[in-house]
Order: structure tokens, then sequence, then C-alpha cells
């Protein structure tokens, strides 16, 4: 079975070509199914070979050479094994959730957009499905650039207005400096060890082939290149701007593909990481920190989008903060589960946002419970999962990764800890503000208010389903023993970090008081949030002092503005002006002056008489003869012949 | 005879030739001293060729072909110096009957 991971991407590749180049010839219910059914077909082999791994184990399938230059040789490889293949699942699972749901939700398009659209979304999947199967650091490469891309074409999508252009722009130059980061590990891997690939990478590490300082190095410029891709401080602003694509592509991507290639990249190299202690506390305190600064600003935003955009970037920190302490599994477990959650509330925002008529302003919503049923209970659950009530799907794994960061260090989840209540409070804040209260909106909008179709709703349900139960795959072994089938599942991967780095265990009466604590305290901002914001009324009155800074979100744009982008522009200016037009244009035009000039010098040797040009000839052969026999021999030879007579 | 006093004519109708070339106005003479340098080369091509036979021939009594190739440039020389010959009067003949003149210093039609 596995011999048929091919297919996988290979679908999702079709589906870009047919709607691709058959964009306007195709209707648009045939493009909804190529580009459905393409990830639908990934999602069904994807299984296959899930199961087959579950009893088989892993393998890797070898398609082609793909660089074989002497002494490097990087083969086009899949590999599959747990890892992989549960991203698969995920990818392919929630994509085509996204495909449905998006067949419905960008149904006024024009047809050749529509198929433009489509055949993105599929690229979009086929690049992450590669980066993903990818055998090394290289096929991962491949993927890793075409999720940028893809991320720069959808966010751009609607291409005509200009500061959607700007976000796209901004994705993809933010994506280019963390890949810089990659590339040179990369390199740097190969450099020392002559290969790339996964397998020779990791033996090669554990047997110590690699110094101290090749591996901090190279893993802390690997974690440059997740920063990029996973939003992390200081990368992280393109991501709340990505919300200028349609909403489909904000669950998609902050959901299935592109932040969750970071995550994997380095639960991939976990060894790699748990050889640099250094760089792992790096990760961690990076990851925390994100986590608390997307939690405040979050806390004040008020576009359904940006809200949600900030959730992600801090429970991404979350995932990093599990990385970097060691909690690999947690934070592969909080990707399945943040996927499940996230790409449903992204969906639940864009049913909202149909039905308001493309209004995100959450201040003038409300009331929304009564007119989008299936909507609110689906936000509602997705809801409680992010905010981590028991038993839903984000309590096991955040509480999985707080736990290992208390056995790190505690201060680590007592700042965890604030970033979760931040967390429950601006959920339930985005929650009440849209679903309760009275409507706020104009009456023509609460005049059009419908539940969304069943192309739409049909994900939501799915999603809702998973996010309640999906954390049944990992209960701690507090509550069970040997309940924690995707740590078992997953233990192959991890075995060579297990094996190096001692596991911190925390005393089990401990643990009780820690979550018992935790819930309470979530259900008691959960209580407070809903209460504040119930009665709500907009009352126009300008924020000032902290909340002001945290509704300009810390003013971290206008400072990479100032810092970066300004003086940028200024070098460029200078360029434009001075070097350019003084240097370069001087110089080229000055090297069209001096041949116009030489030339002219030059045309009065033709002179036309027979003469001159015999002298010249004659003179000419001499000189060559001279040059040739420059070392005097002609000399000689002539006073041998005369002396000999 | 020495090789020297081969080599010596060469030489004074070579430098003759290239005199005559280089100083002279008619074109009929200037096609001349380019004949005598052809022929100059031609006289030296000769004259080393007996001697490269002479000296083969004094090691080897069989060695009868030695040298024959220089002769052989001879030919080709002369063949193509008469094919010159005939063209180049030619263009002299045109040459005469539109300028009246054989003059190469009005042959400056080309120039610019």
């Amino acid at each position: 079975m596995s011999k048929l991971v091919y297919l996988i991407p290979l679908f999702p590749l079709l589906g870009f070509l047919i709607n691709g180049l058959g964009r306007k010839q195709l209707s648009k219910s045939l493009i909804g199914i190529v580009g459905s059914g393409a990830v639908l077909a990934s999602f069904v082999v994807s299984v296959l070979v899930f199961l087959d791994v579950k009893s088989n184990g892993a393998s890797v399938v070898t398609l082609f050479p793909f660089i074989d230059v002497k002494g490097l040789v990087i083969p086009f490889a899949f590999q599959v094994d747990q890892l992989s293949s549960l991203f698969l699942l995920i990818i392919t699972g929630i994509g085509f959730l996204i495909h449905l749901y998006s067949t419905a939700y960008m149904h006024e398009e024009e047809n050749q957009h529509y198929g433009r659209y489509f055949a993105y979304l599929n690229l979009f999947v086929f690049s992450m499905l590669l980066l993903i199967l990818g055998s090394n650091y290289v096929i991962m490469f491949i993927g890793w650039e075409g999720v940028g891309l893809c991320s720069y074409l959808l966010i751009g999508y609607w291409f005509k207005n200009n500061d959607y252009n700007y976000a796209a722009k901004k994705a993809f130059i933010m994506n280019r400096i963390g890949d810089l980061g990659f590339l040179l590990a990369v390199f740097w891997l190969i450099f020392k060890l002559g290969t790339a690939t996964y397998t020779d990478v990791f033996s090669a590490a554990s047997l110590a082939k690699l110094s101290a300082f090749d591996i901090t190095a190279i893993t802390t410029l690997l974690f440059v290149g997740a920063m990029g891709k996973s939003a992390q401080i200081p990368l992280y602003t393109w991501l709340p701007d990505a919300m200028a694509g349609p909403t489909p592509v904000s669950a998609l991507i902050h959901a299935a593909t592109m932040v969750t290639a970071g995550i994997y990249m380095i639960a991939r190299s976990n060894i790699l990481y748990t050889m640099a202690p250094g760089t792992q506390t790096l990760v961690a305190i990076v990851g925390l920190s994100t986590a608390i600064f997307a939690a405040t600003i979050a806390l004040k935003q008020n576009d359904i989008k940006k809200v949600l955009a900030y959730s992600t970037v801090s429970q991404l920190g979350y995932m990093f903060l599990g990385l970097g302490v060691g909690a690999y599994t947690g934070a592969v477990f909080h990707v399945m589960t943040h996927a499940f959650f996230k790409a449903l509330l992204f969906l639940g925002a864009g049913s909202v946002i149909h039905a308001m008529h493309h209004e995100q302003d959450i201040r003038k919503m409300g009331g929304l419970k009564k007119h989008l049923p299936i909507t609110h209970i689906t936000f509602l659950l997705a809801c409680l999962a992010i905010a981590g009530i028991p038993p839903f799907s984000g309590f096991f794994s955040k509480d999985e990764i707080l736990m290992a960061a208390y056995g790190k260090n505690p201060l680590y989840y007592y700042v965890g800890l604030g970033g979760a209540l931040m967390t429950a409070f601006y959920m339930f804040r985005l929650y009440t503000l849209t679903f309760l209260g009275g409507f706020r909106g104009t009456h023509e909008q609460e005049h059009h208010l419908h539940e969304s179709p069943a192309a739409m709703t049909i994900p939501l349900i799915v999603l809702a389903f998973l996010s309640v139960v999906g954390g049944l795959i990992g209960i701690p072994e507090l509550f069970a023993k040997d309940a924690h089938s995707l740590e078992h599942f997953l233990a192959p991967i991890f075995a060579g970090s297990a094996a190096i780095a001692e596991a911190h265990h925390v005393e089990a009466s401990q643990e009780w008081i820690l979550l018992g604590v935790s819930t309470v305290l979530i259900i008691a901002v959960i209580v407070y949030a809903v209460n504040s914001f119930k009665k709500y009324q907009a009352d126009g009155a300008e924020n000032s002092g902290v909340a002001k800074l945290l509704e300009n979100k810390w003013y971290v744009d206008e400072l990479y503005n100032a810092v970066i982008v300004n003086p940028l522009h200024l070098l460029a200016g200078f360029f434009k002006n001075i070097i350019e037009k003084n240097l370069i244009d001087g110089a080229v035009n000055g090297v069209g002056r001096l041949v116009g000039y030489g030339s002219r010098q030059l045309r009065l040797i033709q002179s036309g008489q027979v003469g001159n040009y015999l002298i010249i000839m004659v003179l000419a052969i001499v000189v060559f003869i001279l040059i040739w026999f420059n070392d005097l021999t002609i000399v000689y030879y002539l006073t041998r012949l005369f002396k000999m007579a | 005879m020495p090789i020297q006093y081969y080599i010596y004519l060469s030489l004074a109708l070579f430098s003759i030739g290239i005199i005559g070339v280089l100083t002279r106005r008619n074109a009929i003479i200037v096609f001349m001293c380019i004949e005598l340098m052809l022929n100059s080369v031609n006289l030296l091509l000769v004259a080393f060729s007996k001697m490269h036979l002479a000296f083969a021939t004094a090691n080897d009594k069989l060695a009868t072909t030695v040298g024959t190739d220089g002769q052989l440039f001879v030919f080709f020389i002369m063949v193509v110096a008469a094919a010159e010959v005939s063209v180049g009067l030619a263009i002299i003949v045109m040459l005469y009957r539109n300028t009246h003149s054989v003059d190469i210093n009005f042959l400056n039609r080309l120039k610019n």
C-alpha cells in the first residue's frame, strides 16, 4: 500500500492542472467537483497508507533520483512513517472539508476566478503534501517554497485591491526571510555530512559526527525557517495580514497547511533539537513569548478574522513551547486538535461573514444565535475546545504541553497558563459579541440573515465532532493507564530523543491540583467574559492607554516600518536617484561615447590609398613575426646565416 | 653549391619585391613585384628540397623521394600565381578602360 503513496500528492497536482488550464471552459460545478474530488481521493489513499503504517510500520518509497552529483545523492523519495501519515490525514481530511466549504462560499465569483481559486487551493495542498512526504530536507524545501508561493497567490486572490496585494507581498517576503535560514541550515548539513536524507542525518547526529556548535547553528537556522513559516516572533506579522484572502483560505493556512510546516519540521528533526539544549531553550522562549504576545493583541481586536488570526499565532506559540520543552508528541497532538477547532472557527467565521454580507466587525454583529443555529452551536464547541475545557480536544493537547513545560520549568507553566486564560477571554469575547445579545447591524442586514447552505454546514458539523472527541486519542496517564494512543503511535519517531533526554515527570497529586486550578480559572474567565460583553453597545469611545496599545497591535507593524521598511525605502531611493542616475547610467553612456570617439579616430586609417594599406600590411606581418619569435631566435638564425658565408 | 647562396638570392629577390610593392605607383609594376616575391619563395623551396634529398641519400641510398613535397608546393604556387595573374591583369585592364590610368594612388574610391 505504501507503494501507492505517490498518488497522494499526484491527485491535487492533477486537480491544479485541470482547473488551472480549463478555468475558462469548465463549468463551476465541474471545477468544484474536480477540486474537491482530487483532495478527497488523496484523503482516501492517505487513510489506506495510515492503516498500512499502523500495521506494517514505516518505509521509504524512492521514486527517482532527483540530484545525483559527485558525492551528493538526493533521491526524490517519500518518507512514509507515523508522523507523516498522521499529517497526511490532517492535511487531506481538513483540506477536503475546506474545499467542500469553498464550493458554496466562493460561488459568487466569476467562472474563471472560481477555477483559479480551486487551482491555487489544490496547488497549496500539493505543496504541503510534498513538504510532509519528502524523505530529505531538499524535497521538504520544495514543498516549503511551494506553500509560500501558494499563500502569496491566495492572499492576493482579490488582486484588484492594492491592500490585499500588499498583504500578499508581506507574507511572501516574511516567508523568504525564514526560508533563507532554512536553506542555510540545509547547506550546512550537506557541507558537514554530505547528505540531506533524514535517516542519514539523524543517525550521523546520534553518532556525534556533528560538533555541538554545528548542531546548535543548524537547529537555530532551521528554527528561523520555522519562525517565518509558522509565524513566530519576530516574523509573525504576515499571518494576521493574511486575512486579506478569502476566509476558507485562512482556514487552510491556519489549520491544515502552511503554519504547521514549522512544527512538522522541528518534530521531524527532534533528535537534532534534543541534542542542542541551547536551541531548545530558544524555541521554548520564543514560543512562549509569541503565545503571550499574540494573546494580548487578540484581546482588543474587533475584526472577527483578526481575533482568530492572533489566536492562531498564540496557539502556534504553545506548539513551539511544547517542542522546546521536549514534548514532541504534545506539540503534534496540539497541531492536530488545533487543526480541528481552528478550521472550524474560521469556517464558522466565514459562515457569519457570508450571512452578514461581508461585514467583519464584531461590534456590528450580535444576536446571531437564533439566525444561524448550526454555525452558533459548532462555533461554541470550537470556543470551548480552544479554551481548554475538559473533555474537549484542546484541553488534552494544551494540558500535555503545559505539564511538560511545568516539568521543565514551572515558570513556563505559569506564563503559559496566563496565555491560556487570555485565550479563553478573547474567544468568549468574540463568541459573545457575535452570537449573544441584540443585533447591532443595520436593518437591511438583519433582514437578510440566513443560515448557510449544506455544503458549508456539513464541514462545520464534521469539524465540530472532531473538535469534541479529537482529544480522546491522547488521554494522559493521569486519567487512565496507557490510554495515550497517539503517544504509542508516534513513539518510533521520537524514540531517539526519548533515549537522550530524561522525561520530566510531574507528581500525580500536583498534576491534579494544577489541572483543577487551571480549569476553574478558565471557567471563571469565560463566565466573566460572557457577562461583561453580553450587554455590549458600541459607544464609539476611543480606547486609551494599554487598550489602545493592544488595539494597535503594540505598534509592531509601525516599528517594523520605521526600523526596517523605511530605511530600506530610503536606501532604495538613494540607489535609484543617485547611484543609478550617475554611476550606472554614466558608465553605460561613457562606454557608448568611448566607442563612438574611438571609431571616429579609427575611421581615418581607411584612407583608400592602396599604398598605405600595403605598408600597414607589411608592418603588421613584421610585427607578428617578431612577436612569434620574441626570444630573438630570428636574430640568432640571421647571424648564423651570415657567419657561415 | 652551398645552400647559403640560394638563401641570399631569395632574400634579395624578396626584399626587391617588398620595396617595389611599397614604393611603386604603377599597378603593373606592383604586380610584377608580387610575382617576384612568390618566385623567391619558390626558389627557396626548391633549394631546400634538393638539400633535404642530398642529406637523406647520404644516409640511405633508397631514400629517393625525400623532399619532393617541397617541389610539389612550388607547382601549387605557380598554378595559383598564374590564376592570380589572369584575374589581376583583367582587373588592371578594366581599371585602365575606366580611368585611363593604372596609378594606384587614384584607386581611393573605397575610402570611408
